[in-house]
């Protein structure tokens, strides 16, 4: 079997790459949350402003493949402005996603979110793609 | 030597990968196996498996002879004085380990000194500070010259009289740096501190001669040799070892057991609490003798010849940024200019070309590189000109690929 190289590094994933979206950290009071990925040395910190149930801002900095940091940047993109309960929502529908399984989206519009899917066939950068959703989980987790 | 013969004695090498032939370059991480290991281990439990030192039965006395007879053979491969001083571990993490529970646990106070580098894998670091934390001992680091290698000048003025310990790794698995494990052995000692010598890269591509380095410990893992995983030694030199107390207990290290005390078999046993690693050290002993029938001397003159046609081939590429000192054991640790090493090593294995791309268990070398990650080649004595061409051709297509947004 030969892969193909473009079902993992989508277009829309090297747009990301290349311009990330909420990149850099903003001074403020907002819950910041690090995560990193021992067996690679990937590291993000996540910048977010929870308020009322709502995401207000979500930010991030970090080191990484074009699949971890893309990843970051679609994934506060897609949570801005989101109740949190559905950003944790998209974040189980997420790792769904990359175990390869059949989601439904339940009303949620993943946009450029859909361009990892191609991420759940190379089973070695599974984790590459999770890292910034996990410091989400863990960031909310922490507000509780 | 005849690589092409070499080669075909390890099956796995002759396979497709995503459509390629495949080209390992990571036996840095692991080696493959040789058949002659894979069938010791395949006749030892189709033959003679049987538990060892404790039955009467024929089985038992055949795989004991089979088990012991592995240790003679590690025994002469790094010129011990005797079989004492041979012990099997599950690798050369827990032969470090085993010295820093054992040893450094025993002898090290407040005001004392260990000392290791800045290129030491994470199994020579952490159980160095955690003995540190438990001892109150001070951890302290050699520092590392700007091409990767360490100074005797710089060894001679970090370790001191108050330095009890001297850890070392003999190559680095990034830097591919020989350390010059004699001549830093002559400073420890006559700063009456011990050596402990991280093997690991070491004894599978060199000969070691642990009485001529005059080092107190030597570690290095079977795996990384042609054997398989699970299986590694710790030498230490017979007078430390006698006085110094098991770190695990129960069956076979056993002299008498009383309700309330035991007593110690005598070495190599008392370390060996359990049943041991049999299948693995019947293997590592067939990995000895296909490694003493190329000859190390071979192997290493080979892998210096191919460590030094990759790094002028690899120096072609335009963007690529090269770790290491220039005199090197087989491997080549780089990054590809603005590509990340992931994705650097996602392309390659598209190719068929297996690397490795992280940070390697040596966070802190990282750190003093200044990159968060980097990707590394290492070869072995199955390896080509040809497989180094392919990587080449593969980093090419990396750049190419990447080319275009970055």
């Amino acid at each position: 079997m030969s892969y193909n190289l473009d079902t993992l590094y989508r277009q829309v994933i090297m747009d990301h790459y290349k311009n990330p979206k909420n990149r850099g950290l903003i001074e403020g009071d907002s819950l910041t949350v690090d995560m990193n990925n021992p067996t690679c040395g990937d590291r993000i910190q996540l910048q977010l402003k929870l308020e009322d149930g709502i995401v207000k801002d979500a930010r991030f900095e970090g080191e990484g493949c074009s699949i971890s940091m893309s990843s970051a940047s679609m994934m506060t993109q897609a949570i801005k402005g989101k109740k949190v309960d559905d950003a944790l929502a998209m974040s189980h529908l997420f790792s769904d996603m990359m175990l390869g399984k059949e989601i439904d989206t339940d009303g949620f519009d993943l946009g450029d979110i859909q361009a990892l899917q191609g991420v759940s066939k190379f089973p070695a950068r599974i984790k590459c793609a999770t890292m910034a959703w996990k410091a989400l989980e863990k960031g909310v987790h922490e507000q509780d | 030597m005849d690589v092409r013969a070499i080669k075909d004695q390890f099956p796995i090498l002759n396979q497709e990968v995503n459509g390629h032939p495949l080209v390992y370059l990571d036996s840095s991480a692991t080696s493959q196996k040789p058949v002659s290991v894979i069938e010791a281990v395949d006749r030892y439990y189709r033959e003679t498996n049987s538990n060892v030192h404790r039955g009467v039965h024929t089985l038992g006395t055949r795989a004991t002879d089979l088990y012991e007879g592995a240790r003679e053979k590690v025994r002469a491969f790094i010129h011990a004085k005797s079989t004492a001083e041979i012990i099997f571990t599950r690798g050369t993490t827990t032969a470090i380990n085993t010295v820093a529970w054992s040893y450094a646990r025993a002898n090290l106070k407040e005001g004392d000194e260990i000392v290791i580098t800045q290129m030491e894998h994470h199994s020579n670091i952490i159980p160095w500070q955690q003995a540190a934390k438990a001892t109150g001992a001070t951890l302290k680091y050699i520092p590392l010259q700007e091409d990767g290698t360490v100074s005797l000048e710089a060894v001679r003025t970090t370790v001191t009289p108050n330095t009890k310990i001297v850890a070392i790794t003999h190559v680095s698995n990034v830097l591919g740096t020989i350390n010059p494990i004699k001549e830093i052995t002559k400073i420890a000692h006559e700063n009456d501190a011990v050596i402990v010598v991280d093997g690991a890269q070491g004894a599978p591509h060199m000969e070691v001669d642990v009485q001529d380095l005059d080092v107190d410990f030597y570690a290095f893992s079977g795996h990384k040799m042609c054997a398989p995983t699970g299986i590694g030694v710790l030498y230490g030199k017979r007078e430390l070892l006698e006085n110094m107390e098991p770190v695990e207990f129960g069956g076979e290290m056993i002299d008498f057991v009383n309700l309330y005390d035991s007593t110690w078999k005598e070495l190599p046993w008392k370390f060996e609490a359990g049943t041991p690693i049999i299948a693995g050290a019947i293997g590592l002993g067939a990995a000895i003798d296909f490694l003493n029938e190329v000859g190390l001397d071979n192997i290493l003159e080979h892998e210096k010849k191919l460590a030094a046609y990759a790094i002028a081939k690899l120096r072609e590429v335009d963007g690529i940024a090269i770790y290491g000192p220039k005199e090197r054991a087989a491997l080549v640790t780089f990054n590809l200019g603005e590509v990340h090493p992931h994705d650097t090593a996602t392309v390659l294995d598209a190719e068929g070309i297996a690397v490795r791309a992280g940070h390697h268990c040596a966070q802190p070398l990282m750190k003093w590189l200044d990159v968060t990650a980097t990707a590394r080649a290492s070869f072995y004595l199955y390896n080509t000109e040809e497989d180094v061409d392919r990587l080449v051709l593969g980093l090419l297509k990396a750049k190419e690929y990447f080319g275009d947004v970055l």
